[in-house]
């Protein structure tokens, strides 16, 4: 009775602690989380009571994020980065010997209670990998020497607070600066530019500027900012989409990490030019280890009169921002699906039309940019619009930041004008043996040699940002096959052919990758992509099947040597199938496998 | 010809109101697209994404997609029937359908539609997914197995019949239907037979006990005709083999 009134105490505290309102529930949760370790279902329950919301409500939101547990973990979580970069560099082995130091098995939690070894969807960390997340926070250039140290403080139950800080060092790697990242920004210049010239005029250096969205679809923004503008409604919002998912893709923590001022101004001016009062940053929950630093910023802005209240000593010039953690949903990159777990809920991609514009937070209209476009929009209000435009192509004005990882001598941070090569790319990073990239990530593009001429923009090739290198050694379908399996968890299943098509397309690559591939497989894989592409409810089913089509297109020569002659193969194997009553009957020998081979398989641990 | 807007769907002008999508401006004139997760009385929900149609060359679900003055629809080509057939077969394969020994079979919507757009086997490498079969309730059983998500029940139950029983947790395959109660049993809750959420399904996965097989196989709402003339099984009344409780 003591210990449940405990639990209704330390909710209670939660709760208030975030004003009883429901759009904070996610919020709510992670601290729930923190100080429990995992949420029980009588402690959703209290948090439901506390909130008088429906209990499901609060269940649907817990079952939804990867970083939120219903079953109990380790006082110690740690999730292995399970991205290819991270795989390139070693990550598997790392894994298999943190588990075999904690004497854990891969997802379990140790009978003790002590510690959980997992994996994860990339955190964004190429350029310093293999990394990990304990508790949250993250851990960068994993190795076995680390992983003893990490392995003792664990063993010895050591507060995370107290161990090396070296072990959660995270660099910037920022390899090539053109004019966004090169010239020094003097805080509140471009509010200072605003407030002088009147909002008409900042949208009128937007709209000169051709800027158009950093996230990789590409969207006018000055278009966004006076569709909102425009919006009826006295109350309105800025979102800044700093839920960077996309594997390989880490340039917004960069921004985030050195920039924020750039960041947050970029924010304001937009408040300020659609006449908002309140901003978000939703900051992807891998970025954890962030959000004090960052709320430090946002303190020392109000102090300085840059946010909050009369801004600049005008009294009618109010905003500010506050930071919302994400829980590992790759999902709510979607703006409409970031926009629901803003709101405390699960995050499943709405129905568009409406727009955010029009209907975004709390259905009020509401600008949702990425973190680059606001740094980008707070150095146009202070260059303007032609400064701006002066660099790039006749379709994508300015500058790209790319995230450069995989096998190079220099991963990291490249700023270059729109137009680039990707061989000029290549030389920069010193990538001589590459035989393909993965352009944009898992949901871009996959592409060979004959086609590193082509340039980097909306014209040609797309991005957001991630630049993955393949160089001659790697297998091709080892990508494809970690992108297939990243896409089936990230499924937020809400329709049909991205949640039943990632996993059968998943199915398919591992059958092939393993050796039991026909060429009818492949035509399948096309079929089945083909379904994906034109059915799926938002982009990421919609852009799931693309490594499998590129890669096929690209790269026949890596699925023709795995082909089983025949014409068909069947979609189960035999040799597993019979597992199951070789287990039943304890039978090992010869004889219980179908042939020689089998057996030394089915050996394996 | 002015006055009433239309757009033309497979080259039929189809009239339509200011907000109406393409799939109510269709229905009301009597042509079918078929459809899982539609339903008339319900708002529209997007995911089974079985009403896909082209607008205007672009792919969209026809039941969230706004009718506009002079849109071209193309619904009833080769292309659009082969993706449908596609996702038919993977909500076959996701859940575990087995038609013959099911008594809805005859009178399933989602049963009806497969043979509506050629599905004639499930293709696709089956999941076969663990799932429970809850008979707790006096009066109606769940199966599970063979839910597709469609989410009516949980807005029927929600919306009309203000009782929020059903909710879906989880994400992506494991994604899942749940009852809305600490045991998760239909039975602890406030379920009846008169709700509208037990008259939504378009699959037998809610399904009324003590009255099996009252209608012969080979007399049952499909069996003559398809769903395209006969309509969706929730929208008929019960003495046409519906489940609509007049």
């Amino acid at each position: 009775m003591a210990e449940s009134s405990m639990l209704t105490e330390t909710i209670r505290d939660i709760v208030q602690h975030h004003g009883g309102m429901p759009t904070r529930l996610l919020q709510i949760l992670r601290d729930v989380q923190d100080r429990l370790t995992w949420l029980s279902p009588e402690t959703l329950e209290r948090v439901a009571e506390e909130l008088s919301i429906s209990p499901n409500k609060v269940r649907s939101v817990a079952e939804f994020y990867s970083f939120l547990y219903t079953t109990p973990r380790g006082r110690y979580d740690i999730l292995f980065s399970d991205n290819i970069t991270d795989r390139m560099l070693g990550n598997r082995e790392l894994l298999h010997y943190l588990c075999s130091r904690l004497k854990v098995s891969i997802g379990e939690t140790r009978a003790d209670g002590l510690v959980t070894v997992g994996t994860t969807s990339c955190t964004g960390m190429c350029d310093q990998g293999p990394a990990a997340l304990v508790n949250g926070y993250t851990l960068t250039r994993l190795n076995p020497s680390r992983l003893d140290g990490i392995a003792n403080l664990i063993e010895s139950r050591i507060p995370l607070a107290e161990w090396p800080r070296e072990l959660f060092e995270v660099y910037s790697n920022l390899r090539r600066a053109d004019i966004l990242l090169g010239r020094h920004f003097a805080d509140g210049s471009a509010l200072r530019a605003g407030l002088k010239r009147g909002p008409e005029a900042i949208m009128e250096e937007m709209v000169k500027s051709g800027l158009r969205g950093q996230g990789g679809a590409g969207f006018g923004s000055a278009a966004k900012w006076i569709s909102c503008r425009n919006a009826p409604g006295n109350v309105k919002y800025v979102v800044c989409n700093a839920d960077e998912g996309e594997p390989g893709t880490f340039k917004d923590r960069v921004l985030m990490q050195d920039f924020a001022d750039l960041v947050f101004e970029g924010m304001t001016l937009c408040g300020r030019v659609i006449g908002a009062q309140h901003g978000f940053v939703y900051l992807r929950g891998e970025y954890r280890y962030m959000l004090n630093p960052l709320k430090a910023i946002l303190q020392r802005r109000r102090e300085a009169g840059l946010l909050g209240e009369a801004i600049l000593g005008d009294a009618s010039f109010n905003f500010d921002i506050e930071i919302h953690l994400g829980a590992g949903a790759y999902v709510c990159g979607e703006e409409s699906a970031l926009i629901e777990s803003l709101e405390g809920k699960h995050g499943v991609p709405r129905i568009r039309p409406p727009f955010p514009t029009t209907h975004g937070y709390l259905n009020k209209p509401t600008v949702v940019n990425n973190v680059e476009t606001f740094a980008a929009a707070a150095k146009i209000a202070v260059e303007g619009g032609d400064w701006f435009a002066s660099r790039g192509t006749a379709q994508s004005k300015g500058t790209k930041l790319l995230s450069v990882s995989g096998d190079c001598e220099r991963p990291g941070i490249y700023e270059y004008p729109f137009g680039i090569t990707v061989h000029q790319v290549l030389e920069d990073c010193g990538a001589h043996d590459a035989q393909g990239i993965q352009m944009a990530g898992p949901a871009g593009h996959m592409i060979s040699a004959q086609q590193f001429g082509r340039r980097i923009c909306f014209e040609d090739l797309a991005t957001g940002g991630s630049f993955m290198v393949f160089d001659q050694k790697r297998d091709i379908l080892d990508g494809v096959r970690n992108f297939a399996h990243f896409f089936v968890h990230e499924s937020c299943g809400f329709c049909t052919p991205c949640r039943v098509g990632t996993s059968l397309m998943r199915d398919l690559i591992d059958k092939v990758h393993t050796g039991h591939g026909t060429r009818y497989d492949l035509e399948e894989m096309c079929k089945l992509g083909r379904i994906m592409q034109a059915g799926c409810h938002c982009g990421l089913g919609q852009t799931a099947p693309n490594p499998v089509l590129d890669s096929l297109d690209q790269f026949p020569e890596a699925y023709e040597r795995r082909l089983r002659s025949t014409a068909y193969e069947p979609a189960f194997d035999l040799n597993a199938a019979l597992e199951e009553a070789r287990q039943l009957t304890g039978r090992s020998d010869p004889g219980a496998y179908l042939n020689e081979e089998d057996l030394l398989v089915g050996a394996m641990p | 010809m002015s006055g009433e807007p239309s757009f033309t769907l497979d080259g039929q002008q189809i009239p339509f109101q200011e907000g109406q999508t393409v799939m109510q401006a269709a229905l009301e004139a009597g042509v079918y697209i078929p459809h899982l997760c539609f339903n008339p009385e319900f708002t529209p929900h997007g995911s089974c994404r079985v009403c896909l149609v082209k607008v205007n060359n672009r792919m969209q679900a026809a039941c969230t997609t706004p009718a506009a003055g002079g849109q071209t629809v193309q619904s009833e080509t080769e292309e659009l029937r082969e993706i449908r057939r596609g996702i038919l077969q993977m909500l076959f394969v996701e859940g575990n359908h087995v038609c013959p020994a099911c008594e809805k079979s005859g009178a399933c919507q989602l049963q009806a539609v497969a043979y509506y757009v050629g599905m004639l086997a499930p293709h696709f490498k089956h999941f076969y997914p663990r799932r429970p079969v809850d008979a707790s309730h006096p009066d109606a059983v769940i199966d599970f197995n063979r839910c597709i998500m469609c989410e009516l029940c949980v807005r029927a139950s929600r919306d009309v019949d203000g009782k929020n029983i059903f909710a879906v947790e989880g994400r992506g395959i494991q994604a899942h239907l749940v009852v809305n109660t600490p045991s998760g049993q239909l039975g602890a809750t406030g379920f009846s037979l008169h709700d509208k959420a037990a008259q939504v399904c378009p699959t037998g996965s809610i399904l009324t006990k003590h009255r099996g097989y009252d209608i012969p196989i080979g007399q049952r709402l499909y069996d003559r005709k398809p769903i395209n003339v006969v309509g969706d099984v929730a929208q008929l009344p019960d003495s046409q083999g519906g489940r609509r409780h007049d």
